[in-house]
């Protein structure tokens, strides 16, 4: 301050006194109004309720919009109704994306469960709710997120203690699902959540660690048994078509020979009758006739014939049957020695 | 008289004050006590809105009007079986009778280590009557039938006197007993989790692998055996087929063979005679071929003009 001296006597009465009155004023009541109107309007988005308390006395709920309240006594709380809630169990979605990395290592805790044959699943799944009563939500039960957390957990390892881990792991999960989403929505009426649960999703549901090769080598085993049976039943079938054919041939081949048979026999017996009823009428000659047409027939196919006199004795000793043998296993030609 | 301005300014700031300390707002998640150099004042004020007390001489205590939330630890104990568990549970509850539950426990703090004291007693108490089944299972609901394990399972799935519901309803029986006379209202409790500790765990797994070894097992040899049963079937039906087929086969071949000798001895039983001496002639001229050697006399029919014509 060089040189300046302050008088304080300048100062009384002070500048700002002179300020123009009408000026000071003005903006004493802009101040005044923008309180105010900032203490009134308020915009409620339109996935949320605003839900009014006056001296902290609940007085009305209103819907989307701009809406206004008294300033100072009246004060809002915006819960978003419309937006769906999740929570996760057993896991956390790290990051959330097209491809989501999840993390599980840390949760096991939430997710290892007894189920009723004493043994333990790994059980992981997902919640989602809304808050359906917003008077509820906000002024029944603290921390509900955190109480919700809870009932999950207890519900959901009720509802596994019931089942067997066989069920659990593979026929139950729909079920699971279903009796967990109930109870819960019940347990949460009895507690005054003001919650609505929208569906319960079962994740992976494992066995733990440790076990998870034995359960995979039951699967192996039981693909073994598939394709055992599937061997055992696809030779069966390359067998017995083919043998029902050979049947079916057999019996064929039968019914050919007895066909041929009979008509062979009646062939026969036909061509014997018409012979016999010929020969009776002359059977003599024709008895005579047939002797010597078949003698006639069948001495030129014979090989060698010996043409004996009826009173010649010994002839054996003139017979070289030797000779006769010889010529015989020879190609002998019709009538070749005579 | 004259006052300063200043005089003023600091009766009003004064007076504003005790005007401030005399009203006060409850929420609608709050419930109040009033006291009077400590000495509890009227009932408790229980509905929300704008309230006054006297300034100064007169405090308001509030407390939470909300389900409140109490989380036990993790406690490991055992079962009436001897099985080592780890049992965590969570309680609602609520302040129903605030000034009791000022005098005696004067805030949520004691409360809740009272209820520590109290809960995790009567669950220790409740789990050490109770078989672990008992805990863990809430109905005798009998297992959906698995295909194949069913038989299994059903063994290994214990029936339950109680379960966990009527268990942990005597939990809260016995626990409300004790927190009656606290101002304090227990609402639910529940089990949140149980898991086996470490080593129990670790049989537990052990006991789990075996069992699957098995289950697997029995799928192998299962397998093995249908198979071993449709080749067997795949046997006897091939001879069977081939034995019917036989059976068949012969019988029509033995109709064809009694219908042909039917039909031959109606035709030669006419003449047998004749047949004989057809048939001889007929065989004898088959018979005859090149390797033959046929010896005549003169006696016969055919030669007998050799010797006297």
């Amino acid at each position: 301050m060089s040189g300046r001296v302050i008088d304080f006597r300048d100062f009384s009465p002070p500048n700002w006194v002179n300020f123009p009155r009408p000026l000071l004023r003005l903006m004493l009541a802009a101040i005044a109004v923008l309180v105010i109107v900032v203490g009134t309007l308020y915009q409620v988005q339109p996935e949320e309720l605003g839900v009014v308390l006056r001296f902290g006395r609940y007085v009305r709920t209103t819907d989307p919009g701009l809406r206004m309240k008294l300033p100072f006594i009246e004060r809002v709380m915006k819960v978003p109704v419309q937006r769906q809630l999740k929570q996760e169990f057993g896991f956390r979605t790290v990051h959330a994306d097209v491809r989501s990395r999840f993390s599980t290592e840390r949760f096991q805790a939430e997710s290892l469960m007894l189920t009723g044959d004493l043994n333990v699943a790994v059980v992981e799944w997902i919640v989602q709710y809304r808050v359906a009563d917003p008077y509820r939500y906000l002024f029944r039960v603290r921390n509900v997120d955190e109480t919700f957390r809870y009932i999950n957990e207890a519900v959901m390892r009720e509802a596994v203690g019931d089942r067997t881990v066989t069920e659990v792991l593979t026929v139950g999960r729909q079920e699971i699902e279903s009796v967990v989403h109930a109870k819960l929505q019940t347990l949460a009426n009895q507690y005054e959540m003001g919650i609505a649960v929208d569906q319960v999703v079962l994740q992976d549901v494992t066995p733990p660690d440790p076990v998870k090769p034995s359960w995979d080598e039951v699967n192996q085993a039981q693909q073994q048994q598939d394709r055992l049976i599937n061997e055992a039943q696809a030779e069966y079938n390359k067998v017995i078509p083919r043998a029902r054919g050979e049947a079916q041939q057999a019996v064929l081949e039968a019914e050919g020979y007895a066909l041929d048979r009979v008509n062979r026999a009646r062939g026969d017996a036909a061509r014997f009758v018409a012979l016999y009823e010929e020969y009776r009428r002359a059977p003599e000659v024709t008895k005579r006739r047939l002797h010597l047409e078949a003698m006639q027939r069948a001495l030129p196919a014979t090989g060698q014939r010996l043409i004996l006199d009826e009173d010649a004795k010994g002839v054996l000793p003139l017979l070289s049957l030797d000779g006769l043998k010889l010529e015989a296993a020879q190609p002998a030609t019709p009538g070749g020695a005579r | 008289m004259t006052r300063s301005p200043i005089t003023i300014a600091a009766l009003a700031l004064a007076v504003l004050l005790v005007l401030g300390d005399a009203v006060f707002i409850v929420d609608e998640t709050r419930q109040v006590v009033i006291t009077q150099f400590g000495n509890p004042v009227g009932a408790p004020i229980t509905t929300p809105g704008l309230r006054a007390k006297l300034p100064l001489i007169q405090k308001a205590h509030f407390f939470d009007k909300r389900f409140l939330e109490w989380d036990g630890d993790a406690n490991q104990m055992p079962t009436r079986d001897k099985r080592f568990i780890w049992v965590d549970t969570y309680a609602r509850w609520r302040i129903n009778d605030p000034l009791l539950f000022f005098q005696r426990l004067r805030d949520e703090r004691g409360a809740q280590s009272r209820l520590d004291d109290i809960l995790d007693g009567e669950t220790r108490n409740a789990v050490a009557r109770h078989d672990l089944v008992e805990v863990v299972r809430s109905s005798n609901r009998p297992p959906e039938a698995i295909l194949v394990d069913s038989e299994e399972e059903t063994a290994i799935l214990q029936s339950i006197a109680k379960g966990r519901q009527a268990i942990t309803d005597e939990i809260l029986k016995e626990a409300s007993r004790r927190t009656g006379d606290l101002g304090i209202e227990l609402i639910d409790l529940r089990i949140k989790r149980i898991n086996y500790v470490d080593q129990v765990q670790r049989d537990v797994f052990a006991r789990m692998i075996a069992e699957r070894k098995r289950v697997g097992e029995r799928f192998r040899s299962e397998g093995e055996g249908e198979a071993a049963r449709i080749s067997g079937e795949r046997q006897r039906e091939l001879q069977r087929i081939s034995s019917e087929a036989y059976t068949k086969a012969q019988e029509i071949r033995g109709k064809a063979d009694a219908e042909a000798t039917r039909i031959y001895a109606e035709a030669y039983g006419r003449d047998p005679a004749f047949y004989a001496f057809v048939k001889s002639l007929e065989t004898f001229e088959k018979a005859a071929d090149p390797r033959t050697t046929l010896v005549l006399t003169t006696a016969s029919d055919l030669l007998k003009v050799l010797k006297k014509p």
